[in-house]
């Protein structure tokens, strides 16, 4: 008797399978899913939690799994946000959450930074760019507050065990070209709808290649492919960076794909890669920046969890280079997290960006989802956040381009939309 | 029957819900859904309006309040080839019926039509009938039972009466 051979599983199946208690499952099956880890936001969570939860008579499932952090809301502008951010802290306080974030920078950055996030995890976030989390080789997936309700109260959320596409990047990328023009020229191939809400798995010696805060990036941005989840195997770089944050001694070793699993494999050439920019108004219209006419600019944004991390602000400031911004150029820098903030100060990354002319910001999600008032009416902006809809910055009338904080630095230099490479030669 | 209001390709979240309205309630909420793409359809939207839109419908954020919105306003369906992956799991979660009807273009702006969800077909106002795609069953009933929130009240009532 030969043993029976299974199916070579990929790390989707595999994540899922863990989760839904079973050996193996096919793609397209509809499974049960146990929740590690539940993550939402101010916007996304009490506000819409505590009233349904009320309604039900119903209390959390497991406060140890549920993370909460403050980072759309604050600062606080108006009273509508007052009153939000409070009803956001009151609850936490009268659930006694053991994880809560406030006002320390955006969560999809604060999170796996305090070591919530580890390899083999099944976690939800109330946030469509939850998928960041598949960076650490979890699989992680946004979705809604009345879902969430759900997720809360019996622990389980459905799923279909998706499809993978592979996104396998070979060769080494070009100076100052990073994963925000990778994931971009990713979209701009493949639509805002192209990962069908399947799961992306991100591969090649160009991926293996990244820091963390790259990966992040990259899977962060599966939510603009229309990804349900974006993966990257973790490795040693995963280990060895979540060791320095809070999760020491992880295995990485279970959670990659099988051999020869089933999947859709798309070849991209790094070396090839040219800085990409998305034009007005979606993700989708992004080209090489070469192709676009002299666009003149007058906001830099280097913001939000695709675009302000510390290497992020390290690299806008080394292109930069000790230079000011073009006259009439306004640079605005809202760092991701306080601890990358604090970092950049430490490192001098700051003072080299304040020296050049920006202005810093709150280290909140900020103008990337429209809070705040960064972006005056009918303004031309390049930045780094990861979506350009109509009005997305809080302006109806802004034209927003967006682009890596190296296009965006190189761009607030020149008062256009200009090639980083072409600065840093 | 139901009035259909036609949009384009590619409506995104922050176009039905912009971000700047976020903070306030549904009621407010209501009275700025998709003014950016059809500034009468908050005013002239009846109860039983169905929306029929191009791919990819409701692509972008999270915001459940994209989804509630329509319910809010009195939207029975919407019908378009294709749709965000989270707004189609919102859009069941608060009561919402999505069709997805790779034909749903051919539908005229204003015109009156039927659907039956199980079945899986729209019938248009000249009696053609457009197929579309199955629906698992367990979301045909989260529609029926009016949302995820009411069936989870059935459930943990159903729990607490047990002996």
């Amino acid at each position: 008797m030969q043993a029976p051979v299974t199916p070579p599983q990929t790390l989707a199946q595999k994540l899922v399978a863990r989760a839904a208690g079973r050996e193996r499952l096919a793609q397209g099956e509809i499974v049960n899913c146990r929740v590690d880890l539940a993550m939402f936001h101010d916007s996304s969570g009490p506000r819409r939690l505590a009233p349904m939860l009320a309604e039900l008579g119903a209390q959390l499932w497991d406060r140890n799994k549920v993370v909460l952090v403050i980072d759309h809301f604050v600062p606080e502008a108006d009273d509508e946000s007052h009153r939000i951010v409070r009803l956001a802290r009151d609850w936490a306080a009268a659930q006694r959450l053991p994880h809560v974030y406030d006002s320390v920078g955006i969560c999809h950055v604060v999170v796996p930074q305090h070591g919530h996030i580890r390899p083999g995890m099944f976690c939800v976030g109330g946030d469509s760019h939850s998928p960041t989390g598949g960076a650490f080789g979890a699989y992680m997936f946004g979705i809604g507050a009345t879902e969430m309700l759900g997720v809360v109260v019996t622990g389980e959320i459905w799923l279909q065990v998706p499809q993978t596409i592979f996104m396998h990047w070979h060769g080494r990328l070009a100076d100052g070209v990073v994963a925000k023009d990778m994931m971009l020229a990713m979209i701009g191939r493949f639509g805002m709808n192209g990962g069908r809400y399947q799961a992306v798995e991100y591969c090649g010696d160009a991926v293996v290649a990244l820091p963390m805060a790259e990966r992040m990036t990259l899977c962060n941005m599966s939510a603009e492919l229309g990804a349900q989840a974006g993966l990257i195997a973790p490795d040693e770089t995963t280990r060895d960076w979540l060791a320095r944050h809070g999760a020491p001694g992880v295995d990485v070793a279970p959670w990659h794909g099988d051999e020869g699993a089933a999947g859709v494999r798309c070849e991209f050439d790094a070396a090839a890669l040219a800085p990409q920019v998305a034009l007005p108004h979606s993700p989708a219209n992004a080209r090489a920046v070469g192709e676009l006419e002299s666009t003149p600019i007058d906001v830099a944004y280097i913001g939000a969890c695709t675009g302000a991390k510390l290497e992020d602000l390290r690299g806008a400031a080394r292109v930069l280079g000790g230079r000011r911004v073009a006259p009439g150029v306004q640079l605005l820098v809202a760092p991701a997290s306080v601890a990358d903030r604090e970092a950049a100060e430490r490192e001098g990354v700051l003072r080299r960006l304040l020296d050049a002319g920006a202005t810093l910001l709150p280290t909140t999600c900020g103008a990337c989802a429209g809070y705040g008032h960064a972006i005056a009416e009918g303004s031309t902006v390049i930045s780094s956040t990861a979506r350009n809809f109509k009005g997305r910055m809080g302006s109806a009338s802004a034209r927003v381009y967006l682009g890596s904080p190296y296009t965006v630095a190189a761009s607030a230099l020149q008062g256009r939309i200009a090639d980083v490479r072409e600065v840093l030669s | 029957m139901s009035r259909a209001w036609k949009l384009g390709a590619a409506v995104d979240t922050d176009q039905i819900v912009p971000g700047a309205v976020m903070k306030y309630g549904l009621d407010v909420i209501a009275r700025h859904c998709l003014e950016g793409v059809r500034p009468e359809f908050a005013g002239g939207v009846q109860r039983g309006d169905v929306i029929v839109a191009g791919p990819d419908f409701g692509i972008g954020s999270s915001r459940e309040q994209a989804a509630a919105v329509l319910v809010q306003l009195g939207v029975v369906a919407v019908i378009a080839p294709s749709y965000g992956g989270l707004y189609f799991r919102n859009a069941f979660n608060v009561g919402l019926l999505l069709l997805t009807c790779p034909r749903a273009e051919e539908i005229a702006d204003g015109e009156r039509i039927a659907f039956d969800a199980r079945a899986g077909t729209v019938t248009r106002e000249n009696g053609a009938v457009l197929a579309c795609e199955p629906i698992p069953g367990f979301l045909l009933d989260m529609i029926e039972a009016g949302g995820l929130l009411n069936q989870l009240k059935t459930r943990l009532k159903s729990r607490t009466e047990k002996p």
